[in-house]
């Protein structure tokens, strides 16, 4: 009963902040894809900027353990691209898809809607895809720090150049 | 486009609310040891409403076998994120009943079922690949990459790749615009 009361607050206040960095818009979404506005960009880096030094914190105080996906190329590569092909077409990804309905974008509903129906399609499909694509290319539950055999506290001030360079180069050309 | 509009000024930096979402994250993990992601939720969800009417075949599916249809941690997450961005919108004063998107109606005009279509199609597609590469922009995109996950990292410029052909495709000629 407590995991979805934590679930239900987390959630409030992530729909919060997304409604506040005004990401919940197609034309946001679509702007970063055009490469027009990237506000989206900007929010996306900035949680994983401050929550990558969070995390491995707590992971290394023994406080939290990580929850990392396979990388099963066979999956995640066309899996990756299929998604980014819908993204396109319906400017919102399944999050901000409810949260723009709830901010009165209602458009978001015909993407829950479809959302829903992919899930089943999937569904349908997966007990041959578990046969076939998901088992191509499984190096299993790897990080970057892992595969390259390196501290991930020398790879995270890294990243977090990289991402401040973005950033000053977003802002220097008015994206 | 790029201007910044008088709305654009109702919303806060994304910066900053970029780097609250993080500290949100940071918290989660912490206290209730879960990280951000979305698409399971409809996934789970499509197990519900098919259990309505074929309990029994529901019950025999692998995928839903692997996803039960039940309310989870994330469910929860998901439908906050509803109530979290009403809430914000509301008090702001920037909640506004809109069926076009104003980029899209530029493009496309007018017509509620050509948005429909295509936002319904999109969202069939985007599911499916979700699925297939195990997580969304939440649970590869951000959760996956503030892990340091290489199939968070792949997921991303995947996604990215994607979305960047299928804009062009629809908005082609119009860069800038």
């Amino acid at each position: 009963m407590n995991t979805l009361i934590y679930g239900l607050i987390t959630g409030i206040l992530f729909g919060f902040l997304l409604q506040r960095g005004s990401v919940l818009r197609y034309d946001k979404q679509l702007g970063a894809l055009r490469f027009i506005d990237m506000t989206i960009v900007k929010f996306m880096f900035s949680t994983v900027m401050v929550g990558m030094v969070g995390v491995y914190l707590l992971k290394d105080q023994g406080i939290a353990t990580l929850s990392v996906k396979p990388t099963i190329l066979g999956a995640v590569i066309p899996g990756g691209l299929i998604f980014g092909i819908g993204w396109g077409l319906l400017g919102y990804c399944p999050g901000t898809s409810v949260g723009a309905l709830a901010e009165g974008r209602w458009d978001g509903l015909w993407g829950v809607l479809g959302m829903l129906a992919g899930a089943a399609l999937y569904a349908e499909a997966y007990p041959q895809l578990k046969k076939t694509l998901l088992t191509w290319g499984d190096f299993g539950k790897i990080t970057l720090p892992q595969a390259l055999g390196i501290s991930h506290w020398v790879i995270i001030p890294l990243f977090i150049a990289g991402g401040l360079y973005m950033f000053y180069w977003f802002e220097k050309k008015g994206l | 486009m790029n201007s910044t509009t008088p709305r654009d000024r109702c919303f806060w930096n994304p910066y900053l609310a970029g780097a609250l979402s993080g500290l949100v994250l940071i918290a989660s993990v912490g206290f209730a040891g879960k990280f951000f992601g979305a698409s399971t939720t409809f996934v789970r969800s499509t197990g519900m409403i098919e259990k309505i009417f074929s309990a029994e075949r529901v019950s025999r599916m692998d995928y839903f076998m692997k996803e039960a249809p039940i309310v989870d941690w994330q469910w929860m997450f998901v439908i906050g994120i509803f109530f979290g961005a009403s809430i914000a919108a509301k008090i702001s004063d920037t909640y506004r009943l809109q069926a076009l998107p104003d980029m899209w109606r530029g493009r496309f005009g007018d017509s509620i079922p050509k948005r429909a279509c295509a936002a319904f199609i999109g969202g069939v597609i985007a599911m499916f690949g979700a699925r297939l590469a195990d997580g969304c922009p939440s649970g590869h995109g951000l959760s996956g990459s503030a892990q340091l996950a290489v199939s968070g990292f792949i997921a991303l410029i995947c996604f990215f790749i994607g979305g960047v052909v299928m804009a062009r495709i629809i908005y082609r000629g119009r860069d800038g615009q």
